[in-house]
């Protein structure tokens, strides 16, 4: 983590104005690309994310199929535009490490058994990066799934929390994912209180990590009710 | 048997959609929405749906232009938008697409090159126009190339800091874009020609043409794209559409309104 010498923290509020407990602007729409089985735009603040689901289909080349159980492919892909230096095109070290960790955040949700020899294809597009963007992408990546019709256990939230200037805090933005002392991103299941997607980097006590671990499912479950709602609004058209 | 059925409606001047031979889908048009990006667009043809974003970057100049601001193209055929389009390799399809977009820009000196230079020789600005289809419906280069040039039309250039680094903070000066290029895709199917075909028209066509002309009424880039064959008489046919179409569609970019044709009866999603 970087440091800087600028406060991140003033009077209680953040450098955009918020609390430390409060999201930015959130806004979920479903069913936004038609060629998809499933889709949804999904934009926290400035981070946009777009996530298209395509299956279950049968999957090729057929060596990689499992007779047993279908799988989940998961691409997570920055446009070269999203960020202030334009992006190489093609996957990073990075990306590759976020599909593979987002991935798993769907997997316990699904009943991949059911699916034998096929894939569910989830393609994440961010747009536009202002920080926590693979968290951001798992929320559109769930909505997608729901509005493909996947059979699931539950939604599955995505949430960031952190910790600035020894304050925890959730949702970090582009700037704060840059400056702060840790950063936590957290994927779950609402209903269960069960976790998919745990990541941590920065420099924190036992104590403060398992508080924002906690924070976070607390704060997350405002994301779901989103997530339901932005479901509800699609069928009730 | 579906393509059959377009085939048939086409020998009677009827679109599967209702729209008639020259005639545009809904067009939607968005601009900047991207807002930490230099310059962006959003251009909806009917399902087809595109974004175009625009990164301002240093750069070395070419030896033989050594006072020139640098335009490159791209097309990313995410596998979000279609299907077909799958990951990795950008293949001969999605390359082809970014070099017609990127000719109708480039031969009309759409951008005034010289004043993107930094320090003659050694720094001028790179200009990236990346198109990213997120929904495929057929006739991506008109699309991507209006969404190209709303985009670079609503592009600021970065301010440079005192120690050399590049301040998008701070935009100042709009890039300098001094024509509007506008590319009309025309396709051929047995004597009939249409504009704006969708995924599945594109599937029966023998073959298209893409014209990008200019408001001077210039015919900048063209490109032959399929199997079939032209006579001169189709080229001369195709050349007058284009122009013609071209100033619906720049009209669009001036007004910088959203066009809504009235609603075809048409397809929606292909779910079902």
């Amino acid at each position: 983590m970087m440091k800087t010498n600028e406060k991140m923290i003033i009077n209680g509020k953040r450098l955009d104005g918020r609390k430390p407990d409060e999201l930015r602007e959130i806004k979920m729409e479903v069913g936004v690309i038609p060629n998809a089985n499933g889709s949804a735009r999904v934009s926290f603040g400035k981070t946009i994310a777009i996530a298209a689901v395509y299956g279950p289909r049968k999957l090729f080349p057929r060596h990689k199929q499992e007779s047993e159980t279908g799988i989940v492919q998961y691409n997570y892909d920055m446009a070269t535009f999203s960020v202030d230096e334009r992006k190489r095109p093609g996957p990073s070290r990075r990306e590759i490490e976020i599909s593979k960790v987002s991935r798993l955040a769907l997997e316990p949700t699904l009943f991949l058994k059911n699916f034998p020899k096929t894939t569910i294809d989830v393609f994440i597009e961010i747009i536009q990066a202002d920080g926590s963007t693979r968290v951001t992408a798992i929320n559109a990546a769930s909505l997608a799934l729901a509005d493909a019709g996947v059979p699931m256990r539950d939604l599955v939230v995505g949430l960031s929390g952190g910790m600035i200037d020894g304050v925890p805090i959730v949702d970090l933005c582009g700037k704060e994912d840059n400056y702060c002392d840790a950063d936590i991103p957290i994927a779950f299941l609402p209903n269960k209180n069960e976790i998919t997607l745990l990541q941590m980097d920065g420099r924190l006590t036992p104590k403060e990590t398992k508080a924002i671990v906690r924070n976070v499912l607390h704060v997350g479950k405002e994301i779901y009710k989103k997530q339901v709602e932005a479901l509800k609004k699609k069928y009730s058209e | 048997m579906r393509s059959e059925f377009i085939l048939k409606l086409l020998e009677k001047n009827e679109r599967i959609d209702g729209r008639k031979l020259d005639e545009f889908r809904e067009i939607i048009i968005e601009k900047r929405p991207i807002e930490r990006a230099e310059g962006s667009a959003r251009v909806k043809i009917g399902d087809t749906d595109v974004i175009v974003g625009i990164k301002m970057e240093f750069g070395e100049p070419y030896p033989d232009a050594p006072n020139s601001g640098v335009l490159m193209t791209g097309a990313e055929f995410i596998p979000l938008a279609h299907p077909d389009f799958e990951l990795g390799k950008p293949g001969e399809i999605p390359t082809e697409v970014a070099r017609v977009i990127d000719r109708g820009i480039r031969e009309s000196e759409t951008i005034d090159v010289e004043k993107l230079c930094i320090e003659e020789g050694k720094k001028v600005w790179n200009v990236f126009v990346d198109v990213y289809p997120i929904n495929y419906d057929g006739n991506l280069i008109d699309a991507g190339s209006l969404a190209s040039i709303i985009a670079l039309k609503s592009t600021n250039i970065p301010t440079i800091d005192k120690d050399g680094n590049i301040d998008r903070e701070n935009l100042k000066n709009s890039l300098p874009v001094v024509h509007t290029p506008i590319t009309i895709t025309i396709g051929k199917v047995m004597d009939k020609m249409i504009i704006d075909p969708t995924f599945e028209e594109e599937e029966i066509l023998d073959c298209k043409l893409c014209v990008a002309t200019t408001e001077e009424g210039k015919v900048v880039s063209i490109q032959k794209i399929g199997v079939g064959v032209l006579t001169d008489d189709d080229v001369d046919q195709m050349i007058d559409i284009a122009i013609e179409k071209g100033k619906e569609l720049r009209k669009l970019v001036e007004d910088g309104k959203k066009i809504v044709k009235p609603k075809t009866k048409a397809n929606k999603s292909r779910k079902g």
